[in-house]
């Protein structure tokens, strides 16, 4: 009998239940741009809790933030994107004192995850110096001295950055197949193949699942982001990024409005989770069509 | 010639963006990176008058072969996503012109939070990539509303990086440089005393006084500050006309 390639199709489920309390969780994606939220979700609803979070947050680390997942974020910035920007579950998180922020330059976040995908104990980088970024980290950040002295005899003194080595990533791509091979079709790879390549076990959902030729014939070659060595499971998940925009959607930014007012008061909160966040993918993703449907209705 | 007339009719808002557009003077072949409506229709007035060989994206991840008008995109020259900007941010290649919630007398700049560190009274983005950009390259401020409260004594957290956070003994410092503050007021650098922030300009009909005021620090060279010079004729038809037609810029200051 002729070997077998693996399918690593799954779902969501089984992807979060590989998951363990204290794990450091790496989420793709950039603000409110292509974020792996059909994840979020599943994992926001689980019982994994005491998570370390490395992201270039959005709504992912405020709905985690909501669901009290979260006792440390890594992230260069968090922003929804568009007005008000600021995401309300990370403020609230942030201004209880409820998770320990190692707060960074964006660049930082970037140099960390290739020193993990190199292996590297650090990358030196400029960015920090002088900052409260050093001031944010409480000492875990330190700085390297270059072996090598600059032309007139002074010596460079860098942040050593130290590697984010992941034990899971989280990413959305737009288009993959069964074994990993995957593409995004916007305008930007944002970071997510060194997400994965940072991460010990890796996760990817893909708003559509295809053939390998279908995918190959699909895409520009440049855009194959991902290979089958850097992906474990593929989650089916159409819509999956929403409410975040992925290649074949825009943002709903009326929903995003939706979830920022929601979270102003515990009455609507408690509404909005019981309708969109204690439910399963197929409820999410049905209820979302029912309340776009309502919007349309009361114009 | 309505020249004289046309002076008269110039708005605040209209001597910010050419304020802003001078920002950009002598840049060269640099990629122009504004973070707000004001210093995105500088950058832009800029590439279509003295400095056309700007560098300027759509926000997104294009770089716009043409210079169209504020929230229109054009024609493409090239490829920008944001990890190739972290390659542009740490050639050095690069002149940002960001926002700031607080900014002190050395330049030292917040975006992040105010209050601790770890618990924060209000959170704003996190430090975003200040830290980055202040120690690579050219950076300088647009703040539409120059008050005590952006203006004060020390920022709460320290995301843009100030002259007083320099270590000369440290070359990976050297490219530090906080080019221009442009506010509804006027136009400043770090060049008074001990790199302090200095006046170079007010806009006409503001007062030293009124800077003062609302200034929590001593500004160096008030007194002596001129005027912020008009736009052109050639300025303010592109404004009116190609960049700015709908009157963003009056959101920002009036």
């Amino acid at each position: 009998m002729a070997a077998v390639p693996t399918d690593k199709t799954s779902t969501l489920d089984e992807v979060i239940g590989e998951l363990r309390d204290g794990m450091t969780i790496g989420i793709g994606g950039w603000g409110s741009r292509r974020k792996p939220m059909a994840l979020v979700r599943a994992l926001a609803r689980s019982d994994v809790k005491d998570l370390t979070v490395v992201t270039y947050g959005g709504a992912d680390l405020g709905l985690l933030c909501a669901a009290g997942k979260v006792r440390r974020a890594y992230y260069g910035f968090v922003s929804l994107d568009s007005a008000p920007f600021y995401d309300p579950w990370f403020a609230h998180a942030r201004t209880t004192g409820a998770i320990e922020a190692r707060e960074m330059d964006e660049g930082m976040v970037k140099c960390g995850l290739e020193a993990a995908a190199s292996r590297l104990p650090f990358l030196p980088i400029r960015a920090g110096l002088g900052s409260d970024v050093l001031n944010f980290w409480e000492g875990e950040l330190k700085t390297v001295t270059s072996p090598y002295p600059d032309a007139d005899g002074r010596t460079q003194t860098l942040v050593a950055m130290p590697a984010l080595r992941l034990d899971a990533a989280f990413v959305h791509l737009d288009i993959a197949d069964n074994r990993g091979n995957a593409a995004y079709t916007g305008v930007d790879p944002y970071m997510d193949d060194l997400f994965c390549a940072a991460a010990d076990r890796r996760y990817l959902e893909t708003d559509q699942l295809v053939s390998t030729e279908v995918l190959v014939k699909s895409v520009p070659h440049q855009r194959l982001l991902l290979n089958r060595m850097n992906v474990d499971k593929v989650v089916h998940a159409p819509n999956g990024a929403h409410f975040t925009f992925a290649g074949e959607y825009g943002r709903d930014e009326a929903f995003q409005r939706f979830y920022v007012e929601s979270a102003k008061d515990p009455a609507t909160w408690e509404a909005f989770s019981q309708r969109f966040l204690r439910v399963d993918e197929e409820t999410y993703q049905r209820e979302v069509a029912a309340w776009q449907a309502e919007q349309e209705e009361s114009k | 010639m309505t020249t004289t007339e046309s002076t008269t009719e110039v708005t605040r808002a209209e001597i910010c963006v050419v304020a802003c557009a001078e920002i950009f003077s002598g840049a060269g072949e640099i990629m122009a990176s504004p973070m707000a409506p004001m210093a995105l229709l500088g950058a832009r007035l800029a590439r279509l008058t003295s400095e056309p060989d700007l560098l300027i994206t759509d926000g997104e991840a294009l770089i716009l072969a043409d210079t169209p008008a504020i929230g229109r995109s054009g024609p493409i020259e090239g490829w920008m996503p944001f990890r190739k900007v972290f390659d542009v941010v740490a050639s050095g290649r690069r002149h940002v012109v960001m926002g700031a919630n607080q900014i002190d007398r050395y330049g030292n700049q917040n975006l992040s939070a105010f209050g601790p560190l770890q618990q924060p009274t209000r959170q704003m983005f996190g430090v975003r990539g200040a830290p980055g950009n202040t120690i690579n390259h050219p950076t300088s401020y647009w703040v539409g509303r120059h008050s005590t409260r952006v203006f004060t004594d020390s920022v709460d957290i320290v995301s843009g990086i100030g002259y007083d956070k320099v270590d000369p003994e440290n070359p990976a410092f050297d490219d530090h440089n906080i080019h221009r503050v442009i506010t509804n007021l006027g136009v400043f650098d770090f060049g008074g005393p001990d790199h302090t922030m200095r006046a170079l300009s007010l806009h006409p009909g503001v007062e030293a006084a009124e800077v003062a005021e609302n200034t929590s620090f001593e500004v160096a060279g008030l007194e002596s500050a001129g005027v912020t010079r008009q736009p052109t004729a050639e300025e303010l038809s592109i404004i009116r006309e190609v960049l700015d037609p709908k009157g963003v810029r009056n959101r920002e200051v009036r």
